[in-house]
């Protein structure tokens, strides 16, 4: 059964005659496990489409199954976390106060919940860090605290709206490579949107090249590069080869536009 | 666990060498708490001390003339004629500092205790009623507030009364209450509450709102209730807006004790002392400008309560700002 499972879906914002049609015509299934990046230009609607597999915003039409399930009572029943491209911490609460906010929603007991926060810090590596205000961490650390938190209560899909977007390339890559590790402990299934072209190629097992104007998928492109992936994944010649034929994806979606 | 210093040692055996990168950024601020205070007070003081010196240099250069006679106590001998003459700046108008603060150790009526003591009962028992006042409108406003945020439908139906009772004079609603309520301290704190409902309900409104979306999204990607989300984010967000809509309240409510003290025939507080003195201005206004720096006392040290108390609430949140 897919994960995620998208079907003849639409989005239209705003009424005729100022409608945008944000999403045309969108069919995916995303199997578990598997690492799905969806790139685009900006206005591409992947952050919309991002958002209707979280149930945050609701399709026009057409349907989304979230494991089997329709998308609200996938919400309901808590079977994703969510990744913005700003952390979203809430500066009141500490490192380990922030992870545990879901946690605290669902009931668990406070021993519990430090439990699961500590192991959930251990895993994005910021271990000590646990009292320390959100104020008190760089821009990289408060994203992982972000990505201890949506994993916190173990859903077994993770959304990710561009959330390295903000970061500065060295701190991107190395994030990348400790996500794709992430990625590998805990078997979530990740849906990942981004506007870099190399970061999709290194982190997906498929690249989704969406177009602009109406937002459609042009392009649904594997990524065949070995796992585990490491920094020497980026110089192999198949990465450039890819890199290529995403640019190339994202070119033609451009040109059909017109 | 470690709580200000980094853990050093982890900085070794961490694989990444997490702590290079982010290291630089991890500054740990030391507040110093005391000094501050300090600072403050201080600054406050020489304010004062500013402002009494410029009342007294004013009275220098256009008050009556200042005449201390061997008649008064033959320690000194000191005549003075202003080169000017300003109306504002004449005894009746502007009273000597010495003379106001001359009054508050007199007896306010022969035999009786120093006026001193009078005005501070007056203090406690305007206090009493202004603080049961706050406490009642911050609980409506809190409670309008959060309801408004919720229910777009009764903001727009709703708000506008509230704004339009707050047009209404208070001189106007202050018989109604009394009426109604019966003379006495109840209508007194009902029309403070009546002062310091509106900016709690405009602020928490506004407050309640300030959430960043996406703390609204992930709360509903947690399948968090209304409930949840009201506690764990719309509050604290909302607390900077509330802790300012608390300070004007725990000013006006002052002003609405005072105020309700008129019509409630209560004499027992600086309402009362104030119309009292009133009366007798002309002859010693020393001892109205005694009863005002009495009001304002209860005043500042209103606001200051709520001003520690925001300080205690919302240290982490301040932080941020720094």
């Amino acid at each position: 059964m897919s994960v995620v499972s998208i079907s003849s879906v639409n989005k239209v914002f705003g009424k005729a005659p100022n409608q945008t049609i944000a999403l045309q015509d969108i069919n995916l299934a995303i199997e578990p496990g598997e690492f799905i990046s969806l790139i685009g230009p900006s206005g591409c609607g992947k952050s919309t489409l991002l958002r209707i597999i979280g149930d945050l915003i609701s399709p026009s039409n057409g349907v989304v199954l979230v494991n089997g399930k329709p998308a609200p009572q996938a919400r309901e029943n808590r079977e994703y976390g969510i990744v913005f491209q700003a952390p979203v911490l809430f500066d009141w609460r500490t490192v380990e106060k922030n992870v545990q906010l879901p946690l605290e929603i669902m009931g668990q007991t406070p021993s519990e919940r430090a439990a699961r926060a500590n192991e959930m810090l251990e895993l994005v590596e910021l271990t000590g860090f646990q009292k320390h205000y959100p104020y008190q961490l760089s821009g990289g650390m408060q994203q992982r605290v972000s990505i201890a938190r949506a994993l916190s209560f173990n859903p077994p899909l993770l959304l990710m709206d561009e959330p390295f977007g903000a970061l500065d390339e060295i701190t991107r890559e190395r994030l990348n490579a400790e996500l794709l590790a992430i990625w590998a402990r805990t078997q979530t299934t990740i849906v990942f949107v981004t506007h870099s072209i190399p970061e999709a190629v290194f982190l997906s097992t498929r690249v989704v090249v969406m177009s602009a104007r109406p937002g459609r998928i042009t392009e649904i492109i594997p990524i065949d590069l070995p796992q585990p992936r490491d920094m020497a994944t980026r110089e192999l010649p198949r990465f450039y080869a890819l890199v290529t034929q995403v640019r190339e994806a994202l070119r033609g979606g451009e040109s059909a536009k017109g | 666990m470690t709580d200000s210093s980094l853990p050093g040692a982890l900085v070794a055996d961490a694989e990444h060498d997490v702590m290079d990168v982010l290291g630089a950024d991890v500054a740990v601020p030391q507040p110093n708490r005391f000094s501050d205070g300090v600072k403050i007070v201080l600054r406050f003081v020489a304010v004062f001390a500013l402002a009494m010196l410029v009342w007294e240099l004013v009275k220098f250069i256009g008050g009556t003339p200042w005449r201390y006679t061997t008649a008064e106590g033959a320690l000194f001998d000191f005549t003075w004629f202003p080169p000017f003459e300003f109306k504002i700046a004449n005894d009746l108008n502007m009273p000597h500092l010495w003379d106001i603060f001359g009054a508050l150790i007199q007896p306010a009526q022969r035999n009786g205790p120093p006026l001193v003591n009078v005005l501070a009962q007056a203090a406690v028992v305007t206090m009493a009623a202004a603080l049961v006042g706050f406490i009642i409108g911050t609980a409506v406003g809190l409670l309008l507030g959060t309801i408004f945020a919720h229910s777009p439908l009764l903001e727009r139906s709703l708000v506008p009364y509230v704004v339009a009772s707050q047009t209404i004079p208070i001189l106007a609603i202050a018989p109604m209450v009394v009426v109604w309520l019966k003379a006495g301290w109840w209508s007194v704190a009902l029309l403070a509450a009546y002062l310091c409902f509106f900016p709690v309900t405009i602020n928490t409104l506004r407050g309640l709102r300030s959430p960043d979306p996406r703390a609204l999204e992930l709360m509903k990607s947690y399948a968090a209730t209304t409930w949840a989300t009201l506690w764990k984010v719309r509050y604290p967000s909302a607390l900077p807006y509330i802790f300012t809509a608390l300070k004007i309240a725990a000013t006006t409510s002052v002003v609405g004790a005072i105020i309700g003290e008129l019509p409630s025939g209560i004499r027992e507080g600086l309402g009362g002392a104030i119309l009292n003195f009133n009366q007798y201005y002309a002859i010693v206004p020393q001892k109205l400008w005694a009863t005002i720096i009495f009001t304002a006392i209860v005043g500042i040290l209103f606001f200051i309560s709520i001003t520690l108390v925001e300080r205690v609430m919302t240290r982490n949140m301040r932080k941020l700002e720094s």
